[in-house]
């Protein structure tokens, strides 16, 4: 025996889905799907909260909003976007995913990503830890200077902040600065062997961006304009997203 | 040493961004770094690997129980190459891929190519091998008086 049929609403209309459609490039072929299931086979989160890719695009064609919206299940998705690269139609499921995360009132997203996004937003850094420009710009002269000491063989190796017409704008996840410095310093030896011209930001040195995962499109932009606009400042080349 | 390695193709960089051409330099990489012969690529790979679990927000959710099942299909494919570690490109993989390692009971190391590169530059301190196992913790390294 089966589960017991799930009954749906007649004439019940998918506004969700529909809504998806019209701010996606061919609405996103949300109607193109074969139900073959590559998606789902292929999804890691499938399983999760009795949930895969294949059996929330149905519920949202069945206009089962209320269930697909309410489910947590959005927050375990990764939007991987592994079931649309297998996908014979391309179906956008990620996107799918990203405006159910948005469809959800901002402070009910689940706490950490939001304290991660709000944090970035306290100061210029851009850091989900919510570190000051001046913390790090402290760390890091400070972790520069003990290895130019201890290594003499990069006395001369640099870890610029903010220096103008720099080939490469690098942004670094908050993690290092803060909780582990000296694993910082390969990358800054490796640039200098490469004899790389390059620098940090004093503003947007953050690499990540939880307000993108939060489905906060007025932060995410926000946080990508700040280190955009600072690497546009310094004139550098080149944006390395290091995320 | 003879010691083995594969890598996670992180989403972001190969699937999302820049497909199988930066898959491949990242191999390339990889086996400047340590050799041919010991790197073992896990399957599937490149743009039709799967995700760890650590992206997307994952890492922050939440929903630990979840993620961790969430990533036993990534466990389980780095434990079937048989290599001694697994190096991670991103930084969220990173660390989901290390605290699956620990989960699973799995234990390989899981490093950053920097650390690696640098390593095999014979530049990496030691104060700079948070992340390398007992294996390579003592070897070829850069002004070991300045151990902290």
């Amino acid at each position: 025996m089966g589960e017991a049929a799930i009954k749906i609403k007649v004439g019940k209309k998918s506004l969700f889905k529909n809504k998806v459609m019209e701010l996606l490039p061919d609405g996103g072929n949300l109607n193109a799907c074969l139900t073959c299931g590559a998606c789902s086979s292929g999804c890691p989160a499938t399983g999760l909260r009795d949930m895969d890719p294949r059996k929330f695009l149905r519920m949202a064609a069945l206009g089962m909003d209320e269930e697909i919206l309410s489910s947590e299940w959005a927050w375990m998705c990764t939007m991987c976007q592994r079931c649309i690269y297998v996908c014979p139609m391309e179906i956008n499921i990620p996107q799918l995913i990203f405006y159910t995360r948005q469809s959800w009132p901002r402070e009910t997203r689940p706490k950490g990503i939001l304290g991660s996004c709000d944090a970035a937003l306290t100061n210029k850094s851009g850091s989900a830890m919510g570190t000051p420009p001046d913390d790090f710009e402290f760390v890091v002269g400070d972790v520069l200077e003990e290895y130019q000491e201890a290594q003499p063989e990069f006395a001369d190796m640099e870890a610029p902040i903010d220096k103008e017409g720099a080939e490469f704008f690098i942004n670094q996840n908050s993690r290092e600065p803060v909780t582990e410095p000296d694993e910082m310093v390969p990358l800054w030896k490796i640039l200098h062997k490469a004899g790389v011209s390059w620098t940090y930001g004093s503003k947007g040195w953050g690499g990540e961006n939880y307000c993108m995962f939060l489905a906060d499109d007025d932060a995410w932009k926000h946080l990508a304009t700040q280190t955009l606009n600072q690497a546009d400042k310094l004139k550098c080349k080149t944006y390395l997203n290091t995320e | 040493m003879k010691i083995k390695f594969t890598v996670q193709d992180p989403c972001q960089i190969v699937r999302k961004s820049y497909g199988d051409p930066i898959a491949d330099d990242l191999r390339f990489v990889v086996k400047s770094v340590v050799g041919e012969e010991n790197f073992i690529d896990m399957t599937p790979n490149k743009s039709n690997n799967f995700c760890c679990g650590g992206g997307g927000g994952f890492l922050q959710a939440g929903y630990k129980e979840e993620r961790l099942a969430y990533g036993k299909i990534k466990d389980d494919q780095i434990k079937a190459t048989g290599a001694d570690y697994c190096i991670a490109a991103c930084h969220n993989c990173h660390a989901q891929i290390h605290e699956l390692s620990e989960h699973y009971g799995s234990n390989y190391p899981v490093v950053h190519i920097w650390t690696l590169l640098c390593l095999s530059l014979g530049i990496l301190g030691p104060n700079e091998r948070e992340y390398l196992g007992d294996d390579l913790k003592g070897v070829n390294v850069f002004h070991p008086e300045t151990e902290l």
